[in-house]
Protein backbone atom coordinates (compact mmCIF):
# COMPACT_ATOMS: atom_id res chain seq x y z
CA UNK A 1 0.00 0.00 0.00
CA UNK A 2 1.23 3.54 -0.98
CA UNK A 3 0.73 6.44 1.55
CA UNK A 4 -1.29 9.47 0.81
CA UNK A 5 1.74 11.66 0.24
CA UNK A 6 2.56 9.16 -2.08
CA UNK A 7 -0.02 8.83 -4.38
CA UNK A 8 -0.16 12.91 -4.76
CA UNK A 9 3.53 12.92 -5.86
CA UNK A 10 2.82 9.84 -8.54
CA UNK A 11 2.20 11.32 -12.41
CA UNK A 12 -1.25 11.08 -13.67
CA UNK A 13 -2.70 11.06 -16.78
CA UNK A 14 -6.55 12.76 -17.47
CA UNK A 15 -8.44 10.59 -20.66
CA UNK A 16 -8.87 13.25 -23.43
CA UNK A 17 -11.37 13.33 -25.79
CA UNK A 18 -9.91 11.82 -29.54
CA UNK A 19 -12.91 12.69 -31.63
CA UNK A 20 -13.00 16.31 -30.50
CA UNK A 21 -11.29 17.06 -33.91
CA UNK A 22 -14.27 15.29 -35.76
CA UNK A 23 -16.83 17.42 -34.44
CA UNK A 24 -16.95 20.41 -37.03
CA UNK A 25 -17.17 23.81 -35.21
CA UNK A 26 -19.54 26.49 -36.62
CA UNK A 27 -18.18 29.09 -37.91
CA UNK A 28 -20.69 31.93 -38.51
CA UNK A 29 -19.17 34.94 -39.68
CA UNK A 30 -15.69 33.71 -40.96
CA UNK A 31 -17.25 32.70 -44.80
CA UNK A 32 -18.98 36.42 -44.74
CA UNK A 33 -15.72 38.35 -43.65
CA UNK A 34 -13.24 36.40 -45.44
CA UNK A 35 -15.28 37.39 -49.02
CA UNK A 36 -15.23 40.65 -47.69
CA UNK A 37 -11.95 40.62 -47.56
CA UNK A 38 -10.90 39.13 -50.73
CA UNK A 39 -13.13 41.87 -52.24
CA UNK A 40 -11.63 44.48 -50.39
CA UNK A 41 -7.73 43.26 -51.41
CA UNK A 42 -8.74 43.11 -55.19
CA UNK A 43 -10.38 46.41 -54.80
CA UNK A 44 -6.99 47.81 -53.30
CA UNK A 45 -4.91 46.08 -56.11
CA UNK A 46 -6.77 47.16 -58.70
CA UNK A 47 -7.10 51.11 -57.41
CA UNK A 48 -3.46 51.21 -56.57
CA UNK A 49 -2.74 49.98 -59.95
CA UNK A 50 -0.78 47.30 -59.11
CA UNK A 51 -2.21 44.96 -61.84
CA UNK A 52 -3.09 47.62 -64.99
CA UNK A 53 -7.22 47.49 -64.67
CA UNK A 54 -7.22 46.00 -68.35
CA UNK A 55 -6.32 42.61 -67.04
CA UNK A 56 -7.97 43.24 -63.77
CA UNK A 57 -10.82 45.93 -62.86
CA UNK A 58 -12.01 46.74 -59.31
CA UNK A 59 -15.56 45.08 -58.29
CA UNK A 60 -17.12 48.59 -57.90
CA UNK A 61 -15.89 49.08 -61.51
CA UNK A 62 -17.57 45.98 -62.84
CA UNK A 63 -20.66 46.70 -60.75
CA UNK A 64 -20.82 49.92 -62.03
CA UNK A 65 -20.43 48.11 -65.86
CA UNK A 66 -23.14 45.98 -64.36
CA UNK A 67 -25.42 48.46 -63.71
CA UNK A 68 -25.31 50.48 -66.31
CA UNK A 69 -26.74 47.36 -68.98
CA UNK A 70 -29.07 47.10 -66.49
CA UNK A 71 -30.40 50.05 -67.07
CA UNK A 72 -30.17 49.80 -70.94
CA UNK A 73 -31.40 46.45 -70.98
CA UNK A 74 -28.98 45.13 -72.83
CA UNK A 75 -28.10 42.58 -70.19
CA UNK A 76 -31.93 41.26 -70.14
CA UNK A 77 -31.46 40.32 -74.15
CA UNK A 78 -28.43 37.76 -73.01
CA UNK A 79 -29.32 36.38 -69.93
CA UNK A 80 -33.00 35.54 -71.86
CA UNK A 81 -31.36 34.25 -74.70
CA UNK A 82 -29.12 32.02 -72.81
CA UNK A 83 -31.65 30.99 -70.32
CA UNK A 84 -34.14 29.70 -73.32
CA UNK A 85 -31.57 27.65 -74.80
CA UNK A 86 -30.82 26.01 -71.27
CA UNK A 87 -34.48 25.74 -70.38
CA UNK A 88 -35.81 23.87 -73.62
CA UNK A 89 -32.20 21.72 -73.27
CA UNK A 90 -32.30 21.13 -69.93
CA UNK A 91 -36.19 19.84 -69.69
CA UNK A 92 -35.89 17.32 -73.23
CA UNK A 93 -32.94 15.70 -70.97
CA UNK A 94 -34.63 16.06 -68.07
CA UNK A 95 -37.64 14.08 -69.61
CA UNK A 96 -35.84 11.52 -71.90
CA UNK A 97 -33.46 11.28 -69.33
CA UNK A 98 -36.25 9.51 -66.57
CA UNK A 99 -38.07 7.76 -69.32
CA UNK A 100 -34.89 6.10 -70.86
CA UNK A 101 -33.94 5.29 -67.17
CA UNK A 102 -36.68 3.76 -65.86
CA UNK A 103 -36.92 1.85 -68.96
CA UNK A 104 -33.59 0.45 -68.93
CA UNK A 105 -33.61 -0.04 -65.36
CA UNK A 106 -36.77 -1.59 -65.11
CA UNK A 107 -36.87 -4.11 -68.22
CA UNK A 108 -33.97 -6.44 -69.48
CA UNK A 109 -34.28 -5.75 -72.82
CA UNK A 110 -33.75 -2.11 -73.13
CA UNK A 111 -31.24 -2.89 -70.37
CA UNK A 112 -28.82 -5.19 -72.82
CA UNK A 113 -29.68 -2.81 -75.64
CA UNK A 114 -29.21 0.14 -73.86
CA UNK A 115 -26.27 -0.20 -71.62
CA UNK A 116 -23.80 -0.63 -74.10
CA UNK A 117 -24.77 2.48 -76.40
CA UNK A 118 -24.42 4.72 -73.08
CA UNK A 119 -21.48 3.58 -72.20
CA UNK A 120 -20.15 4.29 -75.74
CA UNK A 121 -21.59 7.96 -76.08
CA UNK A 122 -21.44 9.06 -72.50
CA UNK A 123 -17.32 9.58 -72.59
CA UNK A 124 -17.39 11.95 -75.32
CA UNK A 125 -16.74 15.50 -74.72
CA UNK A 126 -20.61 17.09 -75.71
CA UNK A 127 -17.96 20.18 -76.90
CA UNK A 128 -16.85 18.07 -79.42
CA UNK A 129 -20.16 16.64 -80.78
CA UNK A 130 -21.19 20.46 -81.96
CA UNK A 131 -19.19 20.80 -85.29
CA UNK A 132 -21.19 17.42 -85.84
CA UNK A 133 -24.62 19.12 -84.58
CA UNK A 134 -24.22 22.11 -87.20
CA UNK A 135 -23.73 20.02 -89.44
CA UNK A 136 -26.87 17.91 -88.75
CA UNK A 137 -29.06 20.87 -87.95
CA UNK A 138 -27.76 24.15 -89.09
CA UNK A 139 -26.26 27.58 -87.52
CA UNK A 140 -29.50 28.63 -85.36
CA UNK A 141 -30.56 27.44 -82.26
CA UNK A 142 -31.62 23.93 -82.69
CA UNK A 143 -27.46 22.63 -82.30
CA UNK A 144 -27.29 25.02 -79.11
CA UNK A 145 -30.16 23.53 -77.69
CA UNK A 146 -29.39 19.75 -79.13
CA UNK A 147 -25.88 19.98 -77.20
CA UNK A 148 -27.28 21.10 -73.93
CA UNK A 149 -29.81 18.16 -74.18
CA UNK A 150 -26.91 15.60 -75.07
CA UNK A 151 -24.68 17.30 -71.98
CA UNK A 152 -27.86 16.74 -69.51
CA UNK A 153 -29.35 13.52 -70.60
CA UNK A 154 -26.35 11.41 -69.74
CA UNK A 155 -26.18 12.42 -65.73
CA UNK A 156 -29.87 12.24 -65.81
CA UNK A 157 -30.16 8.77 -67.49
CA UNK A 158 -27.42 7.35 -65.46
CA UNK A 159 -28.82 8.81 -61.79
CA UNK A 160 -32.01 7.53 -62.91
CA UNK A 161 -30.79 4.21 -63.68
CA UNK A 162 -28.71 3.65 -60.70
CA UNK A 163 -31.68 5.01 -58.68
CA UNK A 164 -34.11 2.02 -60.23
CA UNK A 165 -31.68 -0.23 -59.38
CA UNK A 166 -31.53 0.97 -56.18
CA UNK A 167 -35.34 1.21 -54.94
CA UNK A 168 -35.38 -1.60 -52.38
CA UNK A 169 -37.06 -4.58 -53.89
CA UNK A 170 -38.90 -5.22 -50.88
CA UNK A 171 -40.98 -2.55 -51.65
CA UNK A 172 -41.75 -3.88 -55.03
CA UNK A 173 -42.52 -7.43 -53.43
CA UNK A 174 -45.18 -5.30 -50.99
CA UNK A 175 -46.60 -3.22 -53.98
CA UNK A 176 -47.30 -6.92 -55.57
CA UNK A 177 -48.53 -8.04 -53.23
CA UNK A 178 -51.02 -5.42 -52.45
CA UNK A 179 -52.08 -6.00 -55.84
CA UNK A 180 -50.25 -3.83 -57.98
CA UNK A 181 -49.22 -4.55 -61.87
CA UNK A 182 -46.07 -4.06 -63.52
CA UNK A 183 -46.69 -0.65 -64.80
CA UNK A 184 -48.31 0.33 -61.24
CA UNK A 185 -45.30 -0.67 -59.77
CA UNK A 186 -43.42 1.66 -62.13
CA UNK A 187 -46.07 4.56 -60.83
CA UNK A 188 -46.52 4.36 -57.34
CA UNK A 189 -43.24 3.09 -56.39
CA UNK A 190 -40.58 3.25 -58.92
CA UNK A 191 -41.39 7.34 -59.54
CA UNK A 192 -41.58 8.35 -56.02
CA UNK A 193 -38.20 6.09 -55.18
CA UNK A 194 -36.17 7.62 -57.76
CA UNK A 195 -37.21 11.12 -57.29
CA UNK A 196 -33.59 12.35 -54.66
CA UNK A 197 -31.66 10.36 -57.64
CA UNK A 198 -33.83 12.76 -60.19
CA UNK A 199 -32.60 15.90 -58.14
CA UNK A 200 -29.19 14.88 -57.72
CA UNK A 201 -29.04 14.42 -62.05
CA UNK A 202 -30.92 17.79 -62.01
CA UNK A 203 -28.37 19.74 -59.73
CA UNK A 204 -24.88 17.92 -61.96
CA UNK A 205 -27.07 18.84 -65.28
CA UNK A 206 -27.59 22.72 -64.32
CA UNK A 207 -23.63 22.76 -64.10
CA UNK A 208 -23.27 21.02 -67.10
CA UNK A 209 -25.91 23.17 -68.83
CA UNK A 210 -24.39 26.42 -68.17
CA UNK A 211 -21.03 25.14 -69.37
CA UNK A 212 -22.40 24.44 -72.56
CA UNK A 213 -24.44 27.47 -73.06
CA UNK A 214 -21.57 29.29 -72.94
CA UNK A 215 -19.21 26.75 -75.45
CA UNK A 216 -22.25 26.71 -77.89
CA UNK A 217 -22.82 30.71 -78.05
CA UNK A 218 -18.38 30.91 -78.49
CA UNK A 219 -19.17 29.51 -81.71
CA UNK A 220 -22.17 30.57 -83.89
CA UNK A 221 -24.60 32.85 -81.93
CA UNK A 222 -25.49 36.65 -82.14
CA UNK A 223 -27.00 37.15 -78.35
CA UNK A 224 -26.01 35.38 -74.95
CA UNK A 225 -23.66 35.55 -72.36
CA UNK A 226 -21.27 33.27 -74.51
CA UNK A 227 -21.78 35.10 -76.90
CA UNK A 228 -21.34 38.15 -74.62
CA UNK A 229 -18.21 37.11 -73.16
CA UNK A 230 -16.12 36.31 -76.26
CA UNK A 231 -17.45 39.70 -77.78
CA UNK A 232 -15.97 41.83 -74.74
CA UNK A 233 -13.08 39.74 -74.71
CA UNK A 234 -12.33 40.62 -78.16
CA UNK A 235 -12.95 44.14 -77.88
CA UNK A 236 -10.61 44.18 -74.65
CA UNK A 237 -13.55 45.35 -72.33
CA UNK A 238 -12.58 43.63 -69.53
CA UNK A 239 -15.26 45.12 -67.03
CA UNK A 240 -18.18 43.31 -69.63
CA UNK A 241 -16.65 40.32 -69.79
CA UNK A 242 -16.41 40.12 -65.75
CA UNK A 243 -19.83 40.79 -65.60
CA UNK A 244 -20.75 37.48 -67.71
CA UNK A 245 -19.28 35.68 -65.41
CA UNK A 246 -20.89 37.16 -62.42
CA UNK A 247 -23.95 36.28 -64.09
CA UNK A 248 -23.25 32.83 -64.80
CA UNK A 249 -22.22 32.40 -61.18
CA UNK A 250 -25.55 33.95 -59.75
CA UNK A 251 -27.33 31.68 -61.98
CA UNK A 252 -25.98 28.72 -60.81
CA UNK A 253 -26.90 29.85 -57.29
CA UNK A 254 -30.07 30.64 -58.41
CA UNK A 255 -30.92 27.34 -59.99
CA UNK A 256 -29.20 25.48 -57.07
CA UNK A 257 -31.54 27.20 -54.43
CA UNK A 258 -34.58 26.42 -56.95
CA UNK A 259 -33.83 22.70 -57.32
CA UNK A 260 -33.12 22.50 -53.33
CA UNK A 261 -36.64 24.14 -52.43
CA UNK A 262 -37.95 21.79 -55.32
CA UNK A 263 -36.32 18.95 -53.32
CA UNK A 264 -38.28 19.91 -50.04
CA UNK A 265 -41.67 20.29 -51.94
CA UNK A 266 -41.04 17.28 -53.91
CA UNK A 267 -39.71 14.75 -51.23
CA UNK A 268 -41.73 15.91 -47.89
CA UNK A 269 -40.64 12.55 -46.80
CA UNK A 270 -36.85 12.68 -46.10
CA UNK A 271 -36.03 14.96 -42.95
CA UNK B 1 -61.77 -21.58 -48.15
CA UNK B 2 -58.95 -23.77 -47.47
CA UNK B 3 -55.95 -23.28 -48.03
CA UNK B 4 -53.83 -26.37 -49.52
CA UNK B 5 -49.69 -26.31 -49.18
CA UNK B 6 -49.26 -29.25 -51.46
CA UNK B 7 -45.82 -30.96 -51.61
CA UNK B 8 -43.76 -28.12 -52.23
CA UNK B 9 -40.18 -28.31 -52.92
CA UNK B 10 -37.47 -25.43 -54.24
CA UNK B 11 -34.42 -25.62 -55.42
CA UNK B 12 -31.81 -22.88 -56.19
CA UNK B 13 -28.94 -23.46 -58.94
CA UNK B 14 -26.13 -21.65 -58.34
CA UNK B 15 -23.71 -21.19 -60.93
CA UNK B 16 -21.21 -23.68 -61.56
CA UNK B 17 -24.96 -25.55 -62.44
CA UNK B 18 -24.99 -27.33 -58.23
CA UNK B 19 -28.26 -27.59 -56.40
CA UNK B 20 -29.20 -26.46 -53.06
CA UNK B 21 -32.45 -27.98 -51.87
CA UNK B 22 -33.92 -25.31 -49.60
CA UNK B 23 -37.23 -26.93 -48.71
CA UNK B 24 -38.34 -30.73 -49.06
CA UNK B 25 -42.20 -31.72 -49.99
CA UNK B 26 -43.64 -29.54 -47.64
CA UNK B 27 -47.26 -30.48 -46.95
CA UNK B 28 -50.23 -28.79 -44.77
CA UNK B 29 -53.57 -27.48 -45.20
CA UNK B 30 -54.77 -24.01 -43.80
CA UNK B 31 -58.26 -24.08 -42.70
CA UNK B 32 -60.56 -21.41 -42.59
CA UNK B 33 -60.09 -19.25 -39.89
CA UNK B 34 -56.80 -20.85 -38.34
CA UNK B 35 -53.99 -19.47 -36.73
CA UNK B 36 -51.21 -21.56 -38.00
CA UNK B 37 -47.39 -20.82 -37.16
CA UNK B 38 -44.11 -21.87 -38.93
CA UNK B 39 -41.08 -22.31 -36.46
CA UNK B 40 -37.86 -23.65 -37.91
CA UNK B 41 -34.24 -22.80 -37.03
CA UNK B 42 -32.75 -20.47 -38.97
CA UNK B 43 -31.95 -20.86 -42.57
CA UNK B 44 -34.20 -23.63 -42.60
CA UNK B 45 -36.10 -21.70 -46.21
CA UNK B 46 -39.16 -20.39 -43.72
CA UNK B 47 -39.64 -17.33 -45.41
CA UNK B 48 -38.41 -19.02 -48.80
CA UNK B 49 -41.82 -21.12 -48.01
CA UNK B 50 -43.97 -17.82 -47.11
CA UNK B 51 -42.82 -16.36 -50.53
CA UNK B 52 -44.03 -19.13 -52.54
CA UNK B 53 -47.51 -19.38 -50.79
CA UNK B 54 -47.83 -15.42 -51.28
CA UNK B 55 -46.69 -16.01 -55.16
CA UNK B 56 -43.83 -13.45 -54.88
CA UNK B 57 -41.65 -16.86 -55.75
CA UNK B 58 -42.09 -20.12 -57.83
CA UNK B 59 -41.58 -23.35 -56.39
CA UNK B 60 -39.46 -25.88 -58.07
CA UNK B 61 -42.37 -28.81 -57.75
CA UNK B 62 -45.61 -28.86 -55.58
CA UNK B 63 -48.53 -26.05 -55.99
CA UNK B 64 -50.46 -24.15 -53.62
CA UNK B 65 -54.18 -24.09 -53.79
CA UNK B 66 -57.40 -22.13 -52.62
CA UNK B 67 -60.09 -24.28 -52.55
CA UNK B 68 -63.40 -22.37 -53.05
CA UNK B 69 -62.22 -19.44 -54.49
CA UNK B 70 -62.72 -19.09 -58.55
CA UNK B 71 -61.00 -20.77 -61.03
CA UNK B 72 -58.11 -18.30 -62.75
CA UNK B 73 -58.61 -15.83 -60.23
CA UNK B 74 -55.68 -14.29 -58.00
CA UNK B 75 -56.33 -15.42 -54.90
CA UNK B 76 -55.71 -12.71 -52.38
CA UNK B 77 -52.81 -12.52 -50.06
CA UNK B 78 -51.29 -9.61 -48.13
CA UNK B 79 -47.86 -9.78 -46.63
CA UNK B 80 -46.40 -8.30 -43.24
CA UNK B 81 -42.54 -8.60 -44.15
CA UNK B 82 -40.06 -7.94 -40.93
CA UNK B 83 -38.47 -5.01 -42.27
CA UNK B 84 -42.09 -3.22 -42.61
CA UNK B 85 -41.55 -2.62 -46.52
CA UNK B 86 -43.47 0.74 -45.76
CA UNK B 87 -43.63 3.48 -48.45
CA UNK B 88 -41.68 5.87 -47.15
CA UNK B 89 -43.11 8.73 -49.48
CA UNK B 90 -46.94 7.86 -47.93
CA UNK B 91 -48.56 8.72 -44.72
CA UNK B 92 -49.63 6.35 -42.45
CA UNK B 93 -52.87 6.46 -44.01
CA UNK B 94 -51.87 6.35 -47.44
CA UNK B 95 -50.17 3.30 -47.09
CA UNK B 96 -52.89 1.75 -45.45
CA UNK B 97 -55.15 2.09 -48.18
CA UNK B 98 -52.61 0.94 -50.98
CA UNK B 99 -54.18 -2.54 -51.37
CA UNK B 100 -57.48 -0.21 -51.75
CA UNK B 101 -56.21 1.98 -54.09
CA UNK B 102 -55.16 -0.70 -56.72
CA UNK B 103 -58.74 -2.38 -56.33
CA UNK B 104 -60.33 0.15 -57.27
CA UNK B 105 -62.00 1.25 -53.99
CA UNK B 106 -63.60 4.73 -54.11
CA UNK B 107 -62.05 7.29 -51.63
CA UNK B 108 -64.50 7.81 -49.31
CA UNK B 109 -64.57 3.93 -48.77
CA UNK B 110 -61.04 3.93 -48.86
CA UNK B 111 -61.18 6.22 -45.75
CA UNK B 112 -63.84 4.49 -44.16
CA UNK B 113 -61.93 1.07 -44.23
CA UNK B 114 -58.34 2.59 -43.08
CA UNK B 115 -60.33 4.05 -40.25
CA UNK B 116 -61.52 0.84 -38.84
CA UNK B 117 -58.15 -0.87 -39.56
CA UNK B 118 -56.33 2.11 -37.81
CA UNK B 119 -58.87 2.23 -34.67
CA UNK B 120 -57.81 -1.93 -33.98
CA UNK B 121 -54.19 -1.42 -34.27
CA UNK B 122 -54.36 1.79 -32.18
CA UNK B 123 -52.86 4.01 -34.52
CA UNK B 124 -55.45 7.56 -33.78
CA UNK B 125 -53.48 10.60 -34.25
CA UNK B 126 -50.52 8.90 -36.85
CA UNK B 127 -52.44 8.98 -39.93
CA UNK B 128 -50.68 12.37 -41.27
CA UNK B 129 -47.77 10.92 -39.78
CA UNK B 130 -44.78 10.15 -42.32
CA UNK B 131 -43.12 6.14 -41.57
CA UNK B 132 -39.47 7.85 -40.79
CA UNK B 133 -41.31 9.47 -37.95
CA UNK B 134 -42.76 6.24 -36.24
CA UNK B 135 -40.95 3.48 -33.93
CA UNK B 136 -40.55 -0.01 -35.12
CA UNK B 137 -43.52 -1.18 -33.43
CA UNK B 138 -45.73 1.47 -34.92
CA UNK B 139 -44.30 0.86 -38.38
CA UNK B 140 -45.45 -2.57 -38.20
CA UNK B 141 -48.92 -2.03 -36.87
CA UNK B 142 -49.45 0.02 -39.86
CA UNK B 143 -47.93 -2.84 -41.90
CA UNK B 144 -50.67 -4.82 -39.88
CA UNK B 145 -53.26 -2.55 -40.91
CA UNK B 146 -52.29 -1.87 -44.67
CA UNK B 147 -52.07 -5.98 -44.87
CA UNK B 148 -55.83 -6.11 -43.19
CA UNK B 149 -57.86 -3.48 -45.30
CA UNK B 150 -56.80 -5.42 -47.92
CA UNK B 151 -59.13 -7.81 -46.88
CA UNK B 152 -56.94 -10.75 -47.91
CA UNK B 153 -57.82 -14.51 -48.15
CA UNK B 154 -54.84 -15.52 -46.00
CA UNK B 155 -52.28 -13.01 -44.61
CA UNK B 156 -48.77 -14.18 -44.10
CA UNK B 157 -46.48 -12.75 -41.73
CA UNK B 158 -42.45 -13.15 -42.02
CA UNK B 159 -41.26 -13.06 -39.03
CA UNK B 160 -42.79 -9.41 -38.36
CA UNK B 161 -41.60 -8.63 -34.49
CA UNK B 162 -38.04 -9.75 -35.19
CA UNK B 163 -36.76 -6.33 -36.16
CA UNK B 164 -38.29 -5.39 -32.52
CA UNK B 165 -37.06 -5.42 -29.28
CA UNK B 166 -37.74 -7.52 -26.99
CA UNK B 167 -40.35 -5.68 -24.60
CA UNK B 168 -42.35 -3.95 -28.30
CA UNK B 169 -42.16 -7.50 -29.60
CA UNK B 170 -44.27 -8.93 -26.05
CA UNK B 171 -46.81 -6.29 -26.28
CA UNK B 172 -47.33 -6.60 -30.07
CA UNK B 173 -47.79 -10.35 -29.66
CA UNK B 174 -51.08 -9.78 -27.48
CA UNK B 175 -52.02 -6.93 -29.71
CA UNK B 176 -52.05 -9.30 -32.74
CA UNK B 177 -53.58 -12.54 -30.61
CA UNK B 178 -56.06 -10.14 -30.26
CA UNK B 179 -56.41 -8.10 -33.87
CA UNK B 180 -56.59 -12.11 -35.36
CA UNK B 181 -59.69 -13.30 -32.71
CA UNK B 182 -60.99 -9.46 -34.28
CA UNK B 183 -60.91 -10.43 -37.44
CA UNK B 184 -61.54 -14.56 -37.79
CA UNK B 185 -59.06 -14.93 -40.82
CA UNK B 186 -56.34 -17.21 -41.59
CA UNK B 187 -53.06 -15.95 -40.64
CA UNK B 188 -49.64 -18.21 -42.16
CA UNK B 189 -47.41 -16.79 -39.03
CA UNK B 190 -43.22 -17.31 -39.70
CA UNK B 191 -41.19 -17.48 -36.54
CA UNK B 192 -37.76 -18.81 -35.21
CA UNK B 193 -39.37 -17.92 -32.14
CA UNK B 194 -40.78 -21.10 -30.23
CA UNK B 195 -42.84 -19.07 -27.72
CA UNK B 196 -44.10 -17.11 -29.98
CA UNK B 197 -45.38 -19.96 -32.06
CA UNK B 198 -46.88 -21.41 -28.86
CA UNK B 199 -48.57 -18.72 -27.65
CA UNK B 200 -49.89 -17.31 -31.17
CA UNK B 201 -50.78 -20.76 -33.09
CA UNK B 202 -54.00 -22.57 -33.56
CA UNK B 203 -51.15 -25.34 -35.41
CA UNK B 204 -46.95 -25.12 -34.80
CA UNK B 205 -45.87 -26.60 -38.29
CA UNK B 206 -42.12 -27.46 -37.29
CA UNK B 207 -39.48 -27.30 -39.95
CA UNK B 208 -36.05 -29.33 -39.52
CA UNK B 209 -32.62 -27.31 -41.05
CA UNK B 210 -31.89 -27.20 -44.28
CA UNK B 211 -33.33 -28.45 -46.73
CA UNK B 212 -36.52 -27.97 -44.58
CA UNK B 213 -39.09 -30.39 -43.93
CA UNK B 214 -41.75 -31.27 -41.70
CA UNK B 215 -40.31 -32.81 -38.54
CA UNK B 216 -44.14 -32.63 -37.07
CA UNK B 217 -47.49 -30.14 -36.73
CA UNK B 218 -48.27 -30.14 -33.21
CA UNK B 219 -51.66 -28.96 -32.14
CA UNK B 220 -51.99 -25.87 -29.47
CA UNK B 221 -54.48 -27.03 -27.64
CA UNK B 222 -54.95 -23.91 -25.18
CA UNK B 223 -57.95 -22.20 -24.41
CA UNK B 224 -58.86 -18.47 -26.25
CA UNK B 225 -58.48 -15.51 -25.95
CA UNK B 226 -55.29 -16.29 -24.90
CA UNK B 227 -54.05 -14.20 -21.92
CA UNK B 228 -50.86 -12.54 -20.80
CA UNK B 229 -50.49 -14.78 -17.88
CA UNK B 230 -50.81 -18.20 -19.98
CA UNK B 231 -47.07 -18.10 -20.26
CA UNK B 232 -46.44 -18.94 -16.90
CA UNK B 233 -48.45 -22.61 -17.22
CA UNK B 234 -47.79 -25.44 -17.19
CA UNK B 235 -49.35 -26.83 -20.43
CA UNK B 236 -48.04 -23.83 -22.18
CA UNK B 237 -44.83 -24.34 -21.20
CA UNK B 238 -45.05 -28.48 -22.10
CA UNK B 239 -46.08 -27.10 -25.65
CA UNK B 240 -42.71 -24.99 -25.78
CA UNK B 241 -40.33 -27.97 -24.79
CA UNK B 242 -41.42 -30.37 -27.21
CA UNK B 243 -41.12 -27.95 -29.81
CA UNK B 244 -37.61 -26.87 -28.32
CA UNK B 245 -36.79 -30.46 -28.05
CA UNK B 246 -36.84 -30.74 -32.56
CA UNK B 247 -35.43 -27.87 -32.95
CA UNK B 248 -32.71 -28.41 -30.60
CA UNK B 249 -31.94 -32.11 -31.91
CA UNK B 250 -31.79 -30.20 -35.30
CA UNK B 251 -29.33 -27.31 -33.38
CA UNK B 252 -27.22 -29.86 -32.33
CA UNK B 253 -26.47 -31.95 -35.54
CA UNK B 254 -25.74 -28.25 -37.77
CA UNK B 255 -23.08 -27.98 -34.71
CA UNK B 256 -21.70 -31.28 -35.12
CA UNK B 257 -21.48 -30.61 -38.77
CA UNK B 258 -19.39 -27.30 -38.32
CA UNK B 259 -16.79 -28.98 -36.45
Amino acid sequence: MKTPTELTKMEKAIVQDKTSFLQGKDHPWLSLTSFIIILCLWEMVSRLSWVPPLFLPAPSEILLEGWGMLKTGVIFNHVLASLSRILLGFSIACIAGVLIGILIGFFSIPEAIGNPLIAATFPIPKIAILPLLILWLGIGEPPKVAVIALGVFFPMVINVYTGVKNVDPLLIKAALSLGSNRTRVIKKVILPGILPMVFAGMKLGIGIALLLVVAAEMVAADAGIGFMILTAADLMQTKKLMVGLIILSLLGIFFNWLFQKMEKLFIPWKQ
Amino acid sequence: MRVRIDHISKYYTDRQGGQTEALQDIHFDIAENEFVVVVGPSGCGKSTLLNIIAGLLSASSGQVIFDGVANDSTPNTAVVFQEFALFPWRTVLKNIVYGLEEKGVNKTEQFVIAQKFIAMVGLQGFEQKYPHQLSGGMKQRVAIARALANDPLLLLMDEPFSALDAQTRLLMQYELSRIWEETQKSFLYITHNIQEAVFLGDRVVVLSRRPGRILDIVKIDLPRPRREDLITEERYLKYVDLIWGYIKDQAKETLKEIR
